[in-house]
């Protein structure tokens, strides 16, 4: 790597969280523990706005509530989109792995694309409930629908902002420390986006009222 | 002496291109002036400035709580208007939690937690720079809400619907909210940081069970925070959609529940408890041992009580809530389990007097802290125990009895703990020994200043003086024993005999920083690695990386023990001078330190500014954003130490190294 300056092995100290893997005390390298750390906090997060949503979604109106506005066989294929994703992840990451850094920007692209697409469904989704006069001040019950599915839509797009940030860092080789563990570290975080869905979609969509 | 290399230039030697970023700013890589301070990632500039900081909130807090005993010193107080009052307390129990005890302990963290692992830096410089600069930028956010139309006067728990526009009309919760946002996101940085830090960066051979006790409190510490933020940041989305884009997550006439704020809060609310209190629990456990010369009773007893109240701590929030009408069973189970968690505290209780018992002791001021600790928390844990009996803690409720309670705990626990800190690594922190002397008086007028301020509480709770009422009147102050005035008056001069007890130690504080004499290396015969080296640290903290074969390695160097099977008979082999200048004679000779940074201050600075977007104007939002953008990118492109062509003039080619000064 062009920016990292090359240390001799003996004495380098992992100051920065570099990937320097065998020089920690577990083994682990520093950036993969802070993301499962970080993934474990997010848990909570999403515990908490799926605990609010549970608490509320039967507080509606006679003919406002989830009966009246999904589309389950759109969610569906959306659901499916998204999951398809993190397929094309685990892709990105074995190319990664492999050292191979063209297909790990083709699967890296083509797992933002499918991110994209389940964002603009969730988008159309919004738009549709919200013409069929689903507001977001409608009841306690579309506000807690939006508040949790919004959260979980900025995270994909988060998602799809950092898959676009490496492949374009890898294409310009700027990649600071272990390339294939970035590529994973993004994949560990696309992972969670994705089985927080199922939750939300089990829980929201399949599970009746 | 130990160099601090620049990156060798001799690998890039053809183009010396500043690595600028976007072309327009040179790195930083100054390591003195204020550029040394703004820019810096090392932990123990961040842990100074993360401590002056938190300081300087005590006493803006401090301020506070004056104001609120002056208006109540005397029948119908005029100090303070119904609605100033409301603020003046939600901002005294704020500032003293999220910008007060809390970063206090990150200072203690930042500072001492590298250094009694014996590691060079946290393992993420930059972040840890991040997340100070959001804890002062959400500080700020906060407190400018003084300025732009009134503070928040929900209480430091805002209680929903309370909290919502028709009740409390003005911006100020608003600016709570969102500041506990930014502050938030230090607290989690913070906590990601120092568990990865803990957990991988240890020095050789320093397992787990042989790391410092304080380094060990604040690993539990960081794993609540790193739980329990997140369910407050739900808590305060929640209030913010409420407030400013008209949903009704709390408003009782659209069916919603109420109790959701109070269980979020709380789930969030009592890890916190021990949040706060933790780090003081490490702090006392490594200055009772130097001050006993005896190694820490029970260690692992106090190791695992430690980790048992983190856990126990995630099942009792709902004693919060004793009074709301839970149902008899949550109320049964959750007064149980309140009850238990009394038994690891007991524990370490118990550890920290046998750690004193038939020990040489030194009455230092920190150790007078430290014991004071133990008697003060106690007698707040007792209270406490009463608040556990649901039928006694409905009686209590929003009571002055609860106040009495929780000042014991966390000022009689959290704060004396970190007084008694600040006292004991001063000397490590700035080479200079506070005076004993002004120290001594620090602590008498401190102690005998919280128990008249907030022992009367008691007796005016039980007798039934509500909690947050601004004003009393003599007419039902009750007579003899038990007259309201009477006790509202002691506690109301003790709150400023405590005052004058914190006065002293900034005069303390001053008094040193004006002597010339430097601290001795090693003033206390202290027993963990922090004191293996200079004071203050070498900018890499150890000139060679300890190998550690023992708890208390340090005083392992220093003394050999001859006795045999159980009877120890320690005798003093080294000093610390000597074991430091063996450390300089073999230091290792190429230490690489990742370069100062803008971009933690910039990325930072953007969340305000949303923030103010937020409530100002939605206009601002986008540019905050963008902010945060260009300075994420910026951050992720930036290598972690800076190129040659950074140094002005730009190191010339062949290499001279650098050579840093330490003991300015």
């Amino acid at each position: 790597m062009a920016d990292t300056a090359v240390h001799d092995a003996v004495d380098e100290h992992d100051d920065h969280g570099h990937g320097d893997v065998h020089h920690t005390s577990t083994g682990l390298s520093n950036n993969k523990l802070a993301m499962w750390l970080f993934l474990g906090s997010e848990c909570l997060l999403f515990g908490g706005l799926i605990s609010t949503y549970m608490l509320y979604r039967g507080r509606h109106s006679a003919n406002g509530g989830p009966d009246q506005f999904w589309d389950i066989p759109f969610t569906s294929a959306s659901s499916f989109v998204l999951l398809m994703s993190s397929l094309t992840m685990v892709l990105a990451v074995t190319a990664a792995k492999r050292k191979d850094d063209r297909n790990t920007n083709l699967w890296l692209t083509v797992t933002a694309i499918l991110g994209s697409l389940f964002v603009a469904g969730q988008v159309y989704e919004f738009t549709t409930f919200y013409r069929e006069g689903l507001g977001y001040t409608t009841s306690l019950f579309s506000s807690s629908f939006y508040t949790l599915t919004g959260f979980h839509g900025v995270h994909v797009s988060v998602g799809v902002i950092m898959l676009l940030a490496t492949v374009g860092m890898i294409l310009k080789n700027r990649i600071p420390g272990d390339k294939a563990e970035v590529v994973e570290l993004v994949g560990l975080y696309w992972h969670f986006v994705d089985i927080v869905w199922i939750l939300i979609f089990t829980l929201v969509y399949l599970i009746p009222a | 002496m130990a160099l601090i290399e620049r990156p060798a230039p001799a690998e890039a030697p053809a183009v010396a291109t500043p690595s600028s970023s976007f072309g327009v700013f040179r790195r930083p890589v100054e390591s003195t002036g204020w550029k040394s301070w703004l820019f810096t990632i090392d932990h123990k500039k961040l842990g100074i400035m993360y401590g002056a900081a938190a300081l300087f909130f005590f006493l803006v807090g401090g301020f506070e709580a004056l104001l609120i005993r002056l208006q109540l010193a005397g029948p119908n107080g005029t100090i303070l208007s119904a609605d100033k009052y409301n603020q003046m307390f939600t901002m005294h129990a704020t500032t003293m939690v999220f910008l007060f005890v809390m970063p206090m302990a990150a200072a203690f963290a930042n500072y001492f937690v590298p250094l009694q692992i014996g590691a060079r830096d946290v393992a993420f410089p930059r972040i840890n720079a991040f997340g100070f600069w959001c804890f002062i930028g959400g500080a700020i956010f906060i407190n400018t809400s003084w300025l732009l139309g009134g503070a928040a006067d929900g209480g430091w728990f805002m209680y929903a619907p309370n909290s919502s526009v028709p009740f409390s009309p003005t911006h100020g919760i608003d600016f709570w909210g969102l500041g506990l946002q930014i502050t938030g996101i230090a607290s989690l940085t913070g906590a990601i940081n120092l568990i990865v830090t803990v957990i991988n960066m240890r020095a050789p051979g320093m397992s787990l069970m042989k790391m410092p006790i304080f380094t060990w409190m604040i690993l539990v510490v960081q794993f609540l925070l790193l739980f329990a933020i997140p369910v407050i940041t739900v808590a305060l989305f929640l209030l913010m959609f409420q407030r400013n884009f008209d949903a009704t997550f709390f408003t009782v006439e659209a069916g919603a529940d109420p109790l959701l704020w109070q269980h979020l809060f709380w789930i969030f609310g009592h890890p916190e408890v021990y949040i706060l209190i933790l780090p003081s629990f490490g702090i006392v456990s490594e200055v009772l041992p130097v001050f006993s010369k005896k190694p820490l009773f029970g260690y692992p007893l106090v190791v695992f009580s430690g980790a048992a109240i983190g856990f126990v701590g995630w099942g009792v929030w709902a004693h919060h809530m004793f009074a709301s009408g839970l149902g008899p069973i949550s109320v049964a189970v959750f007064s149980v389990a309140t009850m238990a968690i009394a038994i690891p505290t007991g524990v370490k209780i118990v550890n920290w007097t046998m750690t004193l018992w038939g020990g040489k002791l030194s009455f230092t001021t920190a150790m007078m802290f430290s014991i004071g600790l133990i008697i003060e928390f106690t007698i707040g844990g007792l209270s406490g125990v009463t608040h556990a009996v649901a039928p006694s803690d409905t009686q209590q409720t929003d009571t002055y009895y609860i106040v009495a309670h929780f000042h014991y705990v966390l000022f009689g626990g959290a704060i004396l703990g970190i007084f008694s800190g600040l006292y004991y690594w001063w000397p490590k922190m700035f080479g200079k020994l506070l005076s004993e002397r002004l120290g001594k008086w620090n602590f008498w007028t401190m102690i005998v200043g919280m128990n008249l301020a907030f022992g009367p509480m008691h007796i005016i709770g039980l007798q039934g003086q509500p909690r947050r009422m601004y004003v009393w009147t003599d007419a039902r102050a009750g007579e003899g024993f038990f007259n309201l005035g009477f006790w509202n008056l002691i506690s109301s001069i003790g709150a400023f005999i405590l005052g004058i007890g914190v006065l002293l130690f900034f005069i303390n504080v001053f008094v040193s920083s004006r002597k010339k004499e430097r601290a001795p290396l090693d003033p206390w015969d202290a027993r963990s690695l922090e004191w293996m080296t200079t004071s203050p640290p070498k900018e890499h903290n150890f000139d060679v990386i300890p190998t550690v074969g023992h708890l208390d390695e340090f005083f392992h160097r220093k003394y050999e023990d001859r006795g045999e099977g159980d009877h120890h008979d320690f005798h003093q082999v080294a000093t610390a001078e000597e074991i430091m200048a063996e450390q300089e004679a073999n230091a290792d000779q190429h230490i690489h330190l990742p370069s100062p940074s803008y971009w933690p201050l910039l990325l930072a600075f953007s969340l305000p500014v949303m923030g103010y977007g937020l409530i100002f104007n939605l206009l601002l939002v986008p540019v905050g954003a963008a902010i945060a953008l260009a300075s994420m990118f910026g951050w992720s492109l930036e290598p972690h130490t800076a190129s040659p062509a950074d140094y002005d003039p730009p190191t010339p080619q062949g290499g001279a190294e650098l050579e840093v000064s330490t003991n300015g």
